[in-house]
């Protein structure tokens, strides 16, 4: 019998576009939702993206409930429950989630509290803990990264355990994902780099890893075509509507391949030195991810072979002889991380980062055997091999 | 596992039903849950690699694989530092769940058809617990099976087969059948 199986599940409607934002209102009415409450954190409220969203609901009739912007970079309990009582208090029955990933983990957390009532978020911690679907809840991703807004998870710091949570529930998704270029048009070039390499490590690892499967694939494929052809035009010229985009739908089909198809070596790596010595995520992804691509051809070769149509097109595709693409497509990707430390800066290496010596390597090694993402990964992992792999991306 | 590239293949013959041998698979599923509960707790006093696994697991942690309906699964607990079975029907809950869907997929990885870490992949197996813990577990299954099953079986078992000479793994594996023997047999 043969053994082929996958499974694959995205509900979230996503609406895409030039002035995407002013549709809001009709999806809160749709689900009959008359007072969201708005989640953010400062620095995109201080961007005036707060004013811009409320403004873009208001102006076509609906109305809006107060701001919570009290969201720290690592989502935390206190700020959870903080966001819940304030939902409570104000008679909201609906949630916008307006910001990055920390943003859409604590607005996905507070939605349980919203939703259950209580304090006591741990007590629905892990996985398929909650029974029923939650309020109304749309989000609106001011980074083209992470892909949150077409996640089922949400990782939330427990300041008094002193260690991080995650939750996992299909009701955790978002009802709406409301992708306006508007949103990241003001974002700095460096994290608009390092997002945007983040989301094309969610693709590239969904499209090489273990669960890959027909529609994983096809979210990916479509997610690397994108930000192979736009991340410089967009680091270039920043304010480039049409760029921004791109890379936020892009951001949003790798979010969907990863939900289907988790990643592998470079999330454990990144993991890694992310706990460890507060490396950027994108930016620890897009390090890591040719020498890991490097170290999976033993395994994948014809996959990554198969990366070079998406990521530098059908002429070159053509042109590179069939055993010679593997290498290509790695090479096009050490080409965009070297427009984009031209351009931005972003680091290159591990030593470009300048927050860890190479006496760290080891411990590194060590501990990223133990992040789950490694099971997905197609080459079985050890130590050595790690440590190996992290030798390669210290440059120098 | 298709691939975009997709390659000619023959259909297999449709399935009605469960099919006949959907009960004879459940009594295989049952049988390998006990096996593989006393291996690993045989393991884990023999075997260096094993034991050190386990030895980084939290005082009175409990481990239990099932099938989802429950008509099979396993359960381990550590006791005093040392790994035991455990009983399904505790009434505290388990630190680490790994969960099979349903039989079927039970059968696919105990019948070394597929790796554990390729049913994580497909979704049949589900995960409840901390992901470094479950680590943990993962790698010493891993070695357990490297170490006990004949290498054409384990090498279908696993994403890659360890470095191990033979007279080690023989010697390993008759140490480790052995306890599990005396285990049985001895009360110890």
């Amino acid at each position: 019998m043969s053994r082929e199986y996958f499974e694959f599940f995205c509900p979230v409607k996503i609406v895409s576009g030039h002035r995407a934002l002013e549709n809001i209102s009709f999806e809160l009415d749709a689900r009959g939702a008359k007072r969201p409450l708005l989640v953010s954190d400062r620095g995109v409220s201080g961007a005036g993206l707060v004013d811009l969203v409320s403004e873009a609901i208001t102006s076509e009739g609906g109305a809006v409930g107060p701001v919570f912007e009290d969201v720290p970079p690592d989502s935390s309990l206190d700020a959870v429950r903080a966001a819940a009582r304030l939902y409570r208090e104000s008679g909201c029955d609906s949630l916008i989630a307006i910001g990055g990933g920390s943003v859409m983990d604590t607005a996905k957390a507070v939605n349980i509290l919203a939703t259950e009532g209580g304090d006591d978020l741990r007590r629905f911690g892990g996985y398929n803990n909650l029974a029923r679907p939650l309020a109304p809840f749309v989000a609106v991703p001011t980074t083209s990264g992470t892909g949150s807004e077409v996640t089922a998870i949400s990782v939330i710091k427990d300041t008094e355990l002193g260690e991080k949570t995650f939750y996992y529930s299909q009701f955790l998704l978002p009802d709406v994902a409301v992708l306006d270029p508007r949103t990241t048009l003001k974002l700095p070039g460096l994290i608009t780099a390092a997002t945007a390499m983040d989301a094309l490590t969610h693709a590239v690892e969904a499209y090489t890893c273990l669960a890959k499967n027909p529609l994983s694939d096809a979210y990916a494929e479509a997610a690397i075509r994108r930000i192979s052809r736009w991340l410089v035009p967009v680091l270039e010229s920043p304010e480039h509507p049409e760029g921004r985009l791109e890379l936020a739908q892009a951001a949003a089909m790798a979010g969907i391949a990863f939900s289907n198809s988790p990643v592998g070596l470079v999330h454990a790596l990144a993991h890694t030195v992310g706990a460890m010595f507060g490396i950027h995520h994108g930016a620890g992804n897009s390090i890591f991810l040719p020498y890991v691509l490097e170290f999976n051809l033993a395994a994948r070769r014809a996959e990554i072979g198969e990366l070079l149509l998406y990521l530098a097109g059908s002429d070159a595709y053509a042109t590179t002889a069939r055993e010679r693409r593997a290498e290509a497509a790695i090479a096009r990707i050490v080409d965009l991380k070297e427009a984009a430390h031209s351009l931005c800066g972003m680091p290159r290496t591990l030593s470009e980062t300048g927050r860890l010596s190479l006496e760290d390597l080891p411990e590194v090694a060590r501990r990223s055997l133990d992040d789950g993402t490694i099971v997905m990964n197609p080459v079985d992992v050890t130590e050595a091999d790690a440590l190996a792999v992290l030798e390669r991306a210290w440059g120098e | 596992m298709s691939t975009s590239t997709g390659t000619a293949r023959q259909l297999p013959k449709p399935v009605r039903g469960r099919g006949p041998g959907y009960a004879l698979q459940r009594a295989y599923v049952r049988i390998m849950m006990w096996l593989i509960s006393r291996l690993l707790v045989a393991a884990a006093a023999v075997d260096a690699g094993v034991g050190r696994e386990f030895d980084q697991l939290p005082r009175s942690f409990r481990f239990v694989m099932r099938v989802r309906s429950g008509s099979a699964g396993l359960a381990l607990e550590k006791r005093d530092g040392r790994l035991g079975v455990a009983s399904l029907r505790e009434s505290t809950a388990p630190d680490l769940v790994f969960e099979f869907k349903h039989v079927a997929h039970a059968f696919l990885v105990l019948s070394f058809s597929e790796s554990t870490p390729q049913a994580f992949a497909n979704d049949r197996l589900l995960v409840d617990g901390e992901f470094p813990n479950a680590m943990r577990v993962l790698r010493a299954l891993n070695r357990m099976q490297a170490v006990v099953l004949p290498r054409f079986v384990a090498v279908r078992a696993l994403k890659a087969y360890p470095r191990i000479a033979p007279g080690e793994k023989i010697a390993l594996a008759v140490r480790i059948y052995a306890r599990m023997l005396l285990q049985l047999f001895g009360g110890k």
